[in-house]
């Protein structure tokens, strides 16, 4: 079920400004991979071309191939709505759909895609918010608006919401940004739990987080303000915090960086 | 001005200097700041005094009528300017249905308009559309009238009948309708979309499931404000929409009242005083249907998720 993703050469433009070059990497399946890197550095940018909501935004494009399982994201009769489907995504900012129930949102991703069958959409809405540790919270309130909750509740909602349509690989943007710090660890217990079923790529800025959820880290950088972002590494966790190859991500681990 | 004298005299503040004063008040200041206090204080009076004198004269003139019950049972049939009597229910019913009628082709091709401008719109077609929204919103009613009027009457020979001053009405609305959805749409975060986009939802569909409900209740805020305005407009009615006196519900034949046409009817005749006391009691009747719009518009306003 889960995916690997192999990156080769991937350039990422805003209209004409080059905001990521040449990124070549290889995803696990069944892992958590982070990346890390300071602010502008482009991991959110290379985060978002993985399930091609970059090209959502006005002017976004992307040069070079996203491999899924072997097949290329970025082909020609590759329909982006089905690539979505396949590689779900969790926000920075939790979102839920402020007009729907907490059930309605977690059932919204197969009720938007046409699946009528109640019994069905039922069954799906526990097992989500049971995999995203939020059912034994709301079961007796499912249908209170989700914009209720707490923000950590509101997150593992989305998560619940990105599981729900069963995708092969979890795409998750600083995931706990603006989450307190038991809900970030509610959070990232939901991490460990994922990974066995699902490929989770997440961008954190938080480099605990970063050792203590990832099984790989890569690590990005950017020479100047302007200039494009690039991959620097990407190696097991324990390496890339223990002994990494360049100097560069040495400096910023330790905090030596700038 | 106690508030200049309460300043510390000059001579002290030289001779004994403190580390900190906060006592008093610096006198220049204080009077700055109450001449602008009364300024617009008068301006806020200036803008409110005739609204409330012609409510106030309105009511007055008017009010005997309204509280009459045939005045909402019975149409004018049968009655002249010298008689008293009789009602305005066949004015208010032709203003409500055109009002519908106009709010019905008005919304959906408004509300689309705007979610193409905001969701799909780029470049230069959508500046153009844009730039038309602006020109219609500044169109005069009596041109939206007679443009109705030179196309339907004179061009393809129809007559004058309550279906064109929708048309004209509608003219008016459209513009209003754009602008407030759009303003609307705007206001949806953007991360909303994305969710939607992310869970494979697509972009249609992320629009009617999502953005559209999301900003349902502005949205209808926006139709019953533009529908308030456009309901009270009395030159395409004068043009396209003969006046009767009996109810008359058929938009597409035969004369049609509504309560502007009705308040102009009984001032041509305004000789006498039952039809004096009618355009009082007209116009007060317009202004509280109006009103209550409004009310309504506001009301929904605050069940808003944005």
């Amino acid at each position: 079920m889960a995916k690997r993703i192999d990156v080769s050469d991937l350039d990422i433009f805003y209209g004409s400004f080059k905001a990521v070059e040449g990124v070549s990497m290889s995803i696990e399946p069944r892992a958590v991979t982070a990346f890390i890197g300071p602010s502008g550095c482009g991991k959110s940018t290379v985060l978002r071309t993985l399930n091609r909501m970059h090209e959502v935004i006005p002017g976004g494009r992307v040069e070079g191939k996203v491999l899924l399982d072997g097949q290329d994201l970025y082909a020609k009769d590759v329909d982006p709505v089905g690539v979505r489907r396949t590689v779900g995504m969790v926000f920075q900012r939790p979102n839920p759909f402020p007009t729907m129930t907490i059930r309605d949102n977690v059932a919204a991703g197969l009720k938007l895609n046409g699946v009528k069958n109640k019994a069905r959409l039922d069954e799906v809405v526990e097992k989500s918010l049971k995999g995203a540790n939020l059912w034994n919270e709301v079961k007796d309130r499912l249908d209170k608006p989700g914009a209720g909750l707490s923000g950590g509740q509101q997150q593992r909602l989305c998560i619940a919401r990105a599981i729900a349509v069963e995708p092969q690989v979890l795409l998750m943007d600083e995931p706990c940004s603006a989450l307190d710090p038991i809900s970030t660890l509610a959070i990232e217990d939901l991490i460990n739990e994922l990974k066995e079923r699902y490929t989770i790529v997440i961008v954190t800025h938080n480099m605990q987080q970063a050792a203590r959820v990832s099984d790989q880290t890569a690590f990005f950088n950017l020479k100047a303000t302007g200039q494009p972002g690039k991959l620097v590494e990407l190696d097991s966790t324990s390496k890339i915090f223990n002994n990494p190859t360049e100097k560069a991500t040495e400096d910023y681990i330790s905090g030596r960086f700038g | 001005m106690t508030a200049i004298t309460n300043g510390l005299p000059r001579d002290r503040m030289l001779s004994e200097p403190r580390d900190l004063d906060l006592r008093g008040k610096s006198g220049s200041r204080a009077l700055k700041n109450s001449v602008a206090t009364a300024v617009m204080w008068a301006a806020f009076a200036i803008a409110v005094i005739p609204l409330v004198w012609i409510l106030l004269t309105v009511a007055v003139k008017g009010g005997h009528l309204i509280l009459d019950s045939t005045w909402w049972t019975n149409s004018q049939q049968g009655i002249t300017a010298r008689r008293e009597g009789g009602g305005a229910v066949h004015a208010i019913q032709g203003t409500l249905i055109q009002g519908l009628v106009t709010a019905l082709i008005s919304v959906p091709i408004g509300v689309l308009t705007a979610v193409y401008l905001v969701e799909y719109g780029r470049g230069r077609f959508a500046r153009i559309v844009s730039f038309m929204v602006d020109i219609l919103t500044g169109v005069p009613s009596i041109v939206a009238g007679l443009f109705i009027y030179a196309v339907f009457i004179t061009t393809f020979g129809f007559t004058r009948a309550g279906i064109f001053v929708c048309l004209s009405l509608t003219l008016l609305m459209i513009p209003v309708v754009v602008r407030s959805t759009e303003e609307m749409l705007k206001l949806v975060p953007n991360e909303l979309r994305e969710a939607a986009y992310a869970l494979g939802v697509p972009k249609w569909k992320t629009i009617f499931s999502v953005v559209l409900p999301t900003a349902f209740s502005g949205i209808i805020t926006g139709v019953l404000l533009g529908l308030a305005r456009v309901m009270g407009e009395t030159a395409p009615l004068l043009i396209l929409g003969p006046y009767t006196k009996a109810i008359a519900t058929d938009l597409f034949g035969g004369n049609m009242a509504t309560l502007p046409t009705m308040i102009n009817q009984d001032r041509d005749q305004a000789v006498t005083l039952p039809a004096y006391d009618r355009i009082w009691a007209a116009a007060l009747t317009l202004i509280l249907l109006i009103l209550l719009l409004n009310l309504l518009g506001r009301l929904a306003g605050r069940f808003s998720k944005v």
